[in-house]
């Protein structure tokens, strides 16, 4: 069976574990996701499941879009994302629960960042920036020097300098599920999550263990 | 989304009473684990600060220990390892945090008892 599912985060909050420690948790609502396509090698080149997430009002789609769902009579899905696995051991139009998940198992969490813009180098690479006094002026969050001068006489590729920041694909990995609750559709996972609230998730069993 | 957030917070403690007040003098039973048995101990003080964050919220106890070495020691509210709290006396205060304890000692570090 596939183990994975699409959510979308809700937020942060802390539970008491077994033993009375307090554990931050991100709280995901994920599935119910519909197997709305299944990839084979043979005619796709690749193995993949196709999972659809998140109902919306059949205006939101375009007729292609409500075609591809129609196929296996599938609700109106905001979210259709591939999973690569060869031996899923599904069938189109299956449905998929938080039950895929235990407690204790650890997932690789997929989602985009925060946008924080066109940002300096401090906040984007973490450095140091300049001295506060001793004379200095407009130096507090200054890069610094960028390189040498004659000996190389260029900026080396891959320079660490201000630009674009967050608003992109990061994976979690190996976070613990400490929660699941199948009634309302929600798994708990010990630690952060990338993403504003409400933004999708793809959770994936872990890679690393 | 809150109510989802809501709904899987634990719920306040029953076992911690809900009018505690700034001052009062209380015993804190606390689940202690040792290894495989379980035991419980008290800490008694005073209570100098109550935070209110949210499912964080806390309270920190001081008590004057030997030596005249003052120990504080802050709880979570909703913890599930505080099995009762008793309330021994209130105290008539005028702020709602009593650092100025923590400087101190003696006959000046006692508060006013309030009756009611």
């Amino acid at each position: 069976m596939l183990k994975g599912l699409l959510g979308k985060k809700i937020g942060m909050t802390q539970i008491f574990d077994d033993s009375g420690t307090a554990i931050p948790v991100t709280i995901i609502e994920a599935g119910p996701c519909y197997v709305t396509q299944i990839r084979q090698a043979t005619t796709d080149g690749y193995a993949a499941v196709q999972l659809g997430f998140g109902e919306v009002k059949p205006k939101r789609l375009t007729s292609g879009q409500l075609g591809h769902l129609k196929r296996n009579d599938l609700a109106p899905l905001r979210y259709l994302r591939e999973f690569r696995t060869k031996n899923a051991d599904l069938a189109e139009g299956d449905q998929l629960t938080v039950g895929v998940f235990e407690v204790g198992d650890h997932v690789d969490i997929t989602g985009t960042s925060k946008g924080r813009g066109f940002a300096g180098v401090v906040k984007r690479h973490g450095f140091a920036g300049g001295p506060k006094t001793h004379g200095q002026s407009d130096r507090q969050r200054a890069t610094g020097s960028i390189g040498a001068t004659s000996g190389t006489a260029r900026v080396f590729k891959g320079k660490r300098m201000p630009g674009h920041m967050g608003n992109r694909r990061v994976t979690s990995q190996n976070l613990k599920i400490v929660l699941v609750d199948a009634e309302r559709n929600l798994i708990g996972v010990r630690g952060a999550v990338p993403g504003s609230k409400g933004g999708l998730l793809v959770i994936k069993e872990a890679r690393k263990q | 989304m809150d109510e989802i957030i809501k709904a899987i917070e634990a719920p306040l403690n029953p076992n911690v009473p809900t009018d505690l007040r700034i001052g009062d003098n209380i015993s804190v039973f606390l689940r202690i684990k040792e290894g495989s048995n379980e035991r419980v101990q008290e800490f008694k003080g005073i209570l100098i600060r109550m935070g209110n964050a949210g499912i964080n919220r806390n309270f920190t106890v001081r008590r004057v220990a030997s030596n005249g070495i003052g120990v504080e020691r802050t709880f979570m509210l909703r913890s599930p390892r505080i099995e009762r709290v008793q309330v021994h006396r209130h105290s008539h205060v005028r702020r709602s945090k009593l650092y100025f304890l923590r400087d101190r000692t003696g006959k000046s570090a006692r508060l006013k008892q309030k009756f009611n």
